[in-house]
């Protein structure tokens, strides 16, 4: 008789401690397989933007972890996401990346679903007789839920609200949001895929790391007159944030309150974009609108995927242990077509696999996560300004900009959920 | 037999000028590649097909004439850390045909592979590649160059080299 064995789970509380974690946990394939039922295929994960399908029937392929998700709006304007699997054998339904479709039909044996994923028509139905077919409908994401337009998917049944799981974090969508005059930010630009040989944590990390700038990106600032390395030195008074929940942000907005110049944080000025100065105006009142220009959009990484890195979004997707996609495209403020234009501009300089910024940080994860296979040390040591951690008005763990305050955080977030059955 | 004479200098001219283009790339000559363009030159990478509207959608590349500038400076500044050390890259091309002639510009389109071998390990990347050059007394100069790759709707690594 066969002996039932547990499958190998790893304990964590070894590997995760206050201010160092254990190499394996990135390059493990069993800790990868055990994060895609622990992360992915449970917890909130962002999955698009409601711009993306604006009219009914719009629909656009995405993905949560290595899984293809097709994202529909329906007849009743709702938002569906579906599996990209026919219930009958599992053959691919969508191969567009986007487009309106009333009917997704199966080529394999023409079984047709309306764009909610239900089951419309089987081909020669008579061989169905008896049975109960409306049960085979394209599988969806058990919960959907969007944030000023971000909308997120959970295959958990039950679990947290989206806003219980964005928690303090919200308040950054708020404030991207703020930044446009009609309050609304567009997905509209086209995606670039730009894929990295790392784990995904590596790039989780990366994204409120303040810490390396200085160093990975020297060369643009000293090719460019860019004013963002001073953000990240030994002086700056930016605060590196820890919201729970995984989610973290590096704000830089008590820096650009020091320079007092409205959109210094674009690197531009109100005389360069007078018309989305004179809409921020019109819509927030000329001193409302003089201080979210000072402060800017946020840099925030709401966890596990959803990057905001003040111009654009990236969408982290992790397809292996050591394959990850950054889906990024800059952000577009509705209404506000001189800024959108730079906003373009600017994140096309900056991001993808030929990017001034993004081919440096990717060229570290690619080095790192081949660094992590030597076996001594076997830790990653993440105790930058524990010291001087210390707690903000609202209870939010903070420290300064070049701390790793944000890598704790999401740790201790992390075997949570992963300690989670 | 006139006619068939000069449209075959012209595409001897232009093929040598793809070739020492490559050339420069390929050994990572940046500033004398960079003495190629136009004052008016566009440096463009499409992703997500070939027809996009580059001026709307995201672009893997999508450089003026000084962005290129500050493309080069970045590989000379030492701490380009994606290409140091340098990917060992070689372009083969190939199809090369003149598609259009208007005054002093010639458009010529070619098919490209470009082997790449960095600390990742051999990436192969493929292309249809198009260019505005104007001919001037120096030579060709590019005002306009652009690198479809054919999987520039897929996810793909880093590409930090001069294509």
């Amino acid at each position: 008789m066969n002996v039932m064995t547990r499958p190998y789970v790893p304990d964590f509380a070894t590997l995760i401690e206050q201010d160092r974690v254990h190499g394996s946990l990135y390059t493990d394939a069993d800790i990868f397989r055990m994060e895609l039922d622990r992360i992915w295929y449970r917890t909130w994960v962002y999955v698009g933007h409601e711009s993306e399908v604006p009219e009914p029937f719009d629909f656009v392929t995405k993905s949560i972890g290595p899984q293809p998700i097709i994202m529909t709006r329906g007849a009743d304007g709702q938002i569906n996401l579906l599996q990209n699997r026919c219930p009958h054998r599992g053959n691919e339904v969508c191969t567009e990346p986007r487009g309106n479709a009333r009917k997704f039909t199966c080529p394999f044996h023409n079984w047709t679903f309306a764009n909610d994923g239900r089951l419309e028509a089987t081909a020669f139905a008579d061989g169905y007789k008896g049975q109960d077919m409306a049960a085979l409908s394209l599988g969806k994401v058990a919960r959907v839920a969007s944030y000023r337009g971000f909308v997120f998917g959970s295959f958990a049944t039950e679990g947290p609200t989206l806003e219980e799981h964005l928690g303090g974090a919200a308040e950054t969508l708020d404030r991207l949001c703020d930044s446009s005059p009609t309050g609304e930010v567009e997905i509209t630009a086209g995606f670039l895929q730009h894929r990295v040989k790392a784990n995904w944590k590596f790039v989780l990390e990366n994204e409120t790391d303040g810490y390396h700038p200085a160093f990975v990106h020297a060369s643009v600032f000293k090719v460019t007159d860019s004013g963002i390395g001073g953000l990240y030195g030994s002086k700056s008074t930016a605060v590196t944030r820890d919201f729970g929940n995984g989610h973290t942000e590096l704000d830089l907005r008590p820096e650009f309150r020091l320079r007092d110049q409205p959109l210094n944080w674009f690197g531009t000025t109100p005389e360069r974009l007078p018309d989305y100065v004179a809409a921020m105006e019109q819509a927030h009142g000329p001193e409302k609108a003089r201080e979210v220009m000072i402060d800017g959009t946020p840099h925030v990484m709401i966890f596990p995927n959803l990057f905001i890195a003040e111009i654009q979004i990236f969408v982290l997707q992790p397809r292996a242990v050591d394959d990850t996609v950054q889906h990024v495209t800059a952000l577009q403020f509705k209404g506000a077509p001189d800024i959108n234009r730079r906003l373009r501009q600017q994140t096309m300089g900056s991001v993808g696999p030929a990017g001034f910024l993004l081919a440096d940080d990717s060229e570290m994860y690619e080095r790192t996560h081949r660094g992590v296979l030597s076996r001594d040390p076997e830790w990653l040591y993440l105790a930058r300004g524990e010291h001087r951690e210390r707690t903000d008005e609202d209870g939010f763990r903070v420290g300064h900009a070049t701390d790793e305050v944000p890598s704790r955080g999401i740790w201790r977030h992390y075997r949570q959920m992963m300690e989670a059955e | 037999m006139g006619m068939i004479t000069v449209e075959q200098d012209i595409t001897r001219r232009v093929e040598q000028f793809i070739y020492a283009e490559a050339r420069l790339q390929d050994e990572h000559e940046y500033a004398a590649w960079e003495a190629l363009w136009t004052d008016d030159a566009i440096y463009w990478l499409p992703a997500n097909g070939d027809a996009i509207d580059p001026e709307q959608q995201m672009s893997i590349i999508y450089d003026n004439r000084s962005r290129i500038g500050v493309r080069v400076r970045q590989l000379l500044s030492g701490k380009r850390y994606t290409q140091d050390p340098k990917s060992a890259i070689r372009h083969l091309i190939t199809n090369v045909e003149v598609l259009d002639r208007s005054g002093d510009e010639v458009s010529v389109g070619c098919n490209v592979m470009v082997y790449e071998s960095s600390l990742r390990g051999e990436t192969l990347w493929a292309a249809r590649t198009e260019y505005l050059l104007r001919d001037t007394p120096d030579g060709f100069r590019m005002a306009r160059k652009k690198v479809a790759l054919v999987n520039n709707d897929k996810p793909l690594f880093t590409l930090s080299f001069l294509i």
